[in-house]
This record gives C-alpha cells, structure tokens and sequence, in this order.
C-alpha cells in the first residue's frame, strides 16, 4: 500500500485508518498462522471441543430434568447459541486485548505508541487468532439447533431481531473487552478480572434469566449490560416475558445500548492510554 | 530430601509473589462459583438428591471445585508449560546435567505451588459461598484432614499428568496440542463441569474410573463424607495407584526421552 513517491499525504479519518491498518496487521497474522496448517487445524477443533464440552454438560444435566428454571433444551440452546456466537465473533476480533497487561509489564507497549496506527487497532489485532473460529461455529451450530427445535411463531420483526441480536451482542462484548484493556494500564496483573466479565458472562449467559437472583439479573441489565446481548432479545423471540417485568420494547435496544457501551469504551480506552507511563526499561 | 523441601518452599513463593495477580483470580473464582451454584440451584430444585447429593452438598461440590481449580491445575497451564518451553529451546539439557532427579524437582515445585494456590485461590472463594449459600461443611475435623489428604494426591495425579504432557515435546517439539487434550480431559473427566455421578451409564463408569476423577470428584466426596471407614481406605488406594502409574510411567518415557532424542540447540 505504499504510495506513490511524490504524492501528498492524504489525510484519512482516524476511523478509516484504525481498520485499514487492523485489516493488514491481520492479514500478517493470518499468513503466518496459515504456515503451519496442521497446528492451526488442532488448535482449531480443540476450541471448538472446549466450548462445545460447556453444553455436552447442559445435555447431561437435561439427562435428568425437562426443564431448567422453566426453560426447555431447545429454548436454552438458543440463549447458548446467541450467545456463544457473539461473544465468539467479539472474541475472535478482540480478544486480544488481555495480552495489553503482559504489554504494559515488559515495556513492549512503547513500540506500539511509536508507529503512526491507532494504539487500540495495533493491540486488538495483535497476535490474531483465527482458531477462534472453533468456537464461533459451535455457537452457531448450537443456536441452529436451538432456532430448528423450537417452535417460535415468526413475525417479520423478529426476524429482523434475530441478527441485530448477534451483531450487537458482539459489538457490547468487544466493548468489554477494551474497557478490560483500559483497566490493564492501571492494574496490569489482574487480567484475570476481565475474564469473569467476558468468559464470566458468556456462561452466565447461557442460561435463563430466571434462574439467577434478582440482584444479578438487575446488575447485567443496568450496570453492565450484558443481558442486551441476548437474554431481552431471545427471550422476545421466544415470545417469554421479560425478567425484571421489563417492557417488551426493551428487547428492540441492543443496538442502542451496544452504540453507548462502544462509546463508553472507547472513553475509557482512552483515558487509560493517557494515563500510561512507560516502565522506561 | 532437604533440597526437595527448599525447591517446594521455591515454589510457593514464587506464586505467592503476584498479590493482585491472585486477587484478581479470587475475584474470577468466585464470580464463576456463584453462576455455577445458580445453576445447581436450579437443577436441584427440579432433581433434588440427584446423584446422590443434596441441595447443600451440590453446593459444596460447587465450590471445591473453585477452590480446587488452581490447586489441582484442571484447566493446565502450571509448570508444564515452562517445562515444554525448556525442551524446545534445549535448556533441558542444563537441567538433565543437574545432580538431581528432574521428575521430583518439578513434583516438589509443583508441590509447593499447589500448597499456595490451596491457601491463596481456594480459602477466600469457599468463604464468599458458604455466606451466600447454605453448604454442607464438615463439623469435625477429621473430613478436613482427609480431605486434604486426598487433595495431596490429586495434586501428584495431576503433576504426573501434566508431566507426561510436557514430556511429549521431546518428540512433538510443540507441546500445544498434548496440553489442549489434557486440559480438555481436566475439564471434563475431573468433575468440574458437573459431578461425575451424575453421568449416565457407561459414561459415568468409565469416568469415575479415570485418572481425572482423583483431582475433584474423590476430594469433593471425601469432604462431604461420602467415603468413611474402609470405603476412604479404598479411595486412597484407588489414588495411589493412578499417581504411583502415572509417575512410573512418566520416568519410563523420561529414560527413553533423554536416552534416544538429540536435544535441540547449540
């Protein structure tokens, strides 16, 4: 993409810059993760096989009962799928982010402030890693069990729902995940905090709503609010009453609150960077 | 001997070092402790004594599982990695000059590190569920010493586990893969999903007889009493045995290792 000697630098928005350059940081992870096919292909159906292992256990419990908190197989397959899939996707182009404290340790941070690329694209797309889609697919073939098995009266709004539901999930997941890699400048070993939120409420997610206590229930709706993800949205679909005795046009925010969750985080992301000081080593 | 015990005492400061490190891992322990116990709760409720457990004993199970993770390394990723690291870029060869045997230093530091992953990841978590939760705690003090006899042995089981699994580098020379199955055996087959008991059928048979069943499943049992007399003998064999199996067999591989493969490098 080198340009043309002589020509004037073009400014482009910060935006389009972000992507172009995780686009290309990337596609270099992509080719040397393609030199050893055979590691890439193991680690690719070994994430499929840990995610997948997470509902071989809700199979196994449904061994035993028909129901959980009132909620058949088919209909938590669903939850699971939705949810599975777009925290997949956020983990996939984000996930990275928890190496940002490793970064922050060892000074390997200062290179990364140096080049002309947004810090948040360089780090994002830092050792990308495409076996991600292991577990992405898995949710995917969950949530089309779960969309086959059952008997949902389609209207063409939820049909509509439906995707919006995915995409914004991911997009409030991705925005966990940067405002996790904020709190890393400040806290650079507890990464691990960032893990109850996104891995944390993943699983919390797979559930029904109405198994949890009210207190939880109300601090993932209102204080981060992973239940847009997919419980308000699916539970819609599934035509189920909202926890909470929330309204039915609550399950139509996802992609509101996903905007305001990407604005929060990209605040935070940024206070964080400027707070950074370098270890100087 | 001594130098064993100095190398486990290596160990548990070593771990013992990274404060917010291991807050932060409390924290994570305990946010998955509470929804996993939300779901037992409603399993339970649908199922009460299923497999064999009550509300509280399910519970129970629950958060020993917590407190066990780290300990009894379920998910990989302790001094295997380290160890497979070591064989790829041939500093094993520094470590096989040593006047020592290189499958007990790594015991004893495994040893010691499990000690304080007992004391630092597992206390607080199984404090925070038994306010929240009603837990089925032992009142005396002999199930908490043999429980913590038993969770020494699953300790060893898993050491001898994961040994074997960064001995594989020798030949594989990426340890990766052999860590992954491992871990997702770990997940599985020690319990840490759900109780093994309440595995159908052959599954449930063969599970309860693997190796991974000594690291939570048999602790979890013995602390809740499931295993008294002649019955916790029995257990303590059955773990014996998979540790004494697995460490001889660890040495095997150890002597055909050092033996037959040309260590990488200079």
């Amino acid at each position: 993409m080198a340009e043309a000697p002589g020509t004037v630098f073009v400014p482009r928005s910060r935006l389009v810059e972000g992507v172009r350059a995780y686009g290309l940081i990337v596609a270099m992870w992509l080719r040397s993760t393609m030199a050893y096919r055979a590691s890439f292909l193991m680690t690719a159906v070994g994430n499929f096989a840990a995610t997948a292992f997470d509902f071989v256990a809700i199979m196994l419990m449904f061994a035993h009962v028909d129901a959980l908190g009132g909620y058949t197989l088919p209909e938590i397959a669903l939850l699971y799928g939705a949810s599975g899939t777009a925290f997949g996707l956020a983990d996939l182009l984000m996930g990275s982010m928890d190496r940002l404290g490793r970064r922050v340790r060892d000074g390997t941070l200062d290179t990364l402030l140096v080049r002309p690329v947004p810090v948040l694209a360089q780090v994002a797309a830092d050792r990308f890693a495409l076996r991600r889609l292991g577990r992405i697919t898995q949710g995917l073939l969950v949530l089309g069990y779960g969309l086959v098995a059952v008997d949902i009266d389609w209207t063409v709004v939820k049909v509509v729902v439906l995707p919006l539901m995915l995409l914004s999930g991911s997009v409030i997941f991705g925005s966990v995940f940067v405002a996790g890699g904020a709190f890393q400048f400040v806290a650079q070993d507890a990464s691990q905090v960032q893990n109850s939120f996104t891995y944390g409420g993943n699983t919390l997610l797979q559930y029904p709503p109405t198994i949890f206590a009210k207190d939880l229930v109300r601090g993932v709706t209102f204080v981060v609010p992973l239940a847009f993800v997919n419980w308000l949205p699916a539970l819609y679909v599934l035509g189920r009453q909202l926890p909470l005795g929330l309204p039915e046009w609550v399950a139509f925010l996802p992609p509101v609150v996903a905007a305001v969750c990407a604005a929060a985080a990209g605040l935070a992301w940024r206070t964080g960077l400027r707070a950074y000081r370098s270890t100087g080593s | 001997m001594r130098l064993y015990a100095v190398v486990a005492a290596g160990g548990f400061r070593r771990y013992a070092t990274y404060r917010i490190e291991t807050a932060a891992g409390v924290f994570t322990n305990t946010v998955f402790g509470f929804i996993l116990a939300y779901t037992f709760v409603a399993l339970w409720e649908e199922r009460p004594r299923l497999g064999g457990y009550d509300m509280p004993e399910a519970l129970t199970f629950v958060w020993l599982g917590q407190a066990l993770l780290m300990t009894c390394v379920m998910m990989g990723g302790g001094f295997e990695d380290e160890l497979i690291e070591r064989i790829r870029t041939g500093d094993i060869a520094v470590d096989l000059y040593r006047p020592v045997d290189l499958q007990m230093w790594w015991l004893a530091q495994d040893l010691g590190r499990a000690a304080f992953h007992l004391l630092g990841r597992g206390i607080v978590p199984m404090v925070c569920g038994a306010f929240a939760f009603d837990l089925a705690l032992p009142g005396s003090p002999w199930p908490w010493l043999a429980f913590l006899v038993s969770v020494a042995l699953g300790v060893v089981v898993s050491f001898a586990i994961r040994y074997l699994v960064a001995l594989s580098a020798f030949w594989l020379m990426d340890g990766a893969g052999a860590a992954q199955i491992s871990f997702l055996a770990g997940l599985f087959f020690s319990g840490m999903l759900l109780p093994l008991t309440l595995f159908p059928g052959l599954l449930g048979e063969v599970a309860r007889l693997l190796p991974w069943s000594t690291m939570l499943q048999v602790p979890a049992d013995v602390f809740l009493g499931k295993h008294t007399g002649w019955g916790l003998v029995r257990v303590y064999v059955f773990q014996v045995s998979w540790a004494a199996v697995l460490l001889l067999v660890g040495r095997m591989v150890q002597g055909v290792a050092t033996r037959r493969v040309v260590v990488q490098g200079g």
